[in-house]
């Protein structure tokens, strides 16, 4: 497995986790995995939003001490 | 299929600026065609000398810059280089203000009318700000 990619975006607001998150996923491969830490709850709910959207993956998602993790996939 | 999505800026007040710019970045960033039409009060901020500090409408206004949200400036830009929207001065408000090309940031696209604006914004979603 690829190395996973950190995109720190905690202490921001929606929508800049998820601006964070593409600005990395056009620089990543197909096949990586991003993982996004935001303290904005919102955007934690968006990001999958917008993955399933777009056609990409969510691979989990999960929150401890008001951090969310994100972890998705570049598909296409 | 892309969804084509229109937006007229038109206020100086940063809570108006800020709604503006997310809705032209997510929904760059989410696949859908979007133009940007700037008029009025909202197109000073778009000079390249400008300072991106508009003043607050109301008590959120206040909150964005305290608690840090995403400079609209900066969505603005994300919507252009992400999502390839379209942001356009008003020619007209380009004139009263005796602006050129190279007074504006760059990521802006070409001056546009009122009549072609209209003409794309007459299929799809339409906002105003």
């Amino acid at each position: 497995m690829a190395d996973r990619k950190i995109v720190d975006a905690k202490n921001t607001f929606c929508p800049g986790p998820l601006m964070e998150l593409i600005a990395n996923m056009k620089q990543a491969e197909v096949g990586d995995e991003l993982l996004v830490l935001s303290t904005d709850e919102g955007s934690a709910n968006d990001i999958p939003e917008w993955i399933n959207k777009v056609g990409h993956e969510v691979i989990e998602s999960s929150e401890d001490a008001g951090v969310w993790s994100v972890v998705v996939k570049k598909i296409k | 299929m892309s969804n084509k999505i229109s937006i007229m800026l038109i206020s100086g007040k940063r809570e108006q600026l800020q709604m503006a710019s997310m809705v032209a970045s997510v929904g760059a960033v989410s696949g859908n065609d979007v133009t940007v039409f700037l008029s009025m009060n909202a197109l000073e901020y778009f000079k390249k000398d400008s300072d991106g500090k508009a003043p607050s409408d109301g008590p959120m206004g206040d909150l964005l810059v305290e608690k840090n949200a995403p400079e609209f400036m900066e969505l603005f830009e994300s919507a252009v280089e992400l999502g390839d929207a379209k942001i356009h001065p008003c020619s007209m408000a380009v004139d009263i203000m005796g602006l050129k090309n190279d007074d504006l940031v760059d990521y802006l696209s070409e001056s546009l009318g009122l009549t072609k604006f209209l003409g794309a914004a007459s299929e799809g979603q339409v906002w105003t700000f």
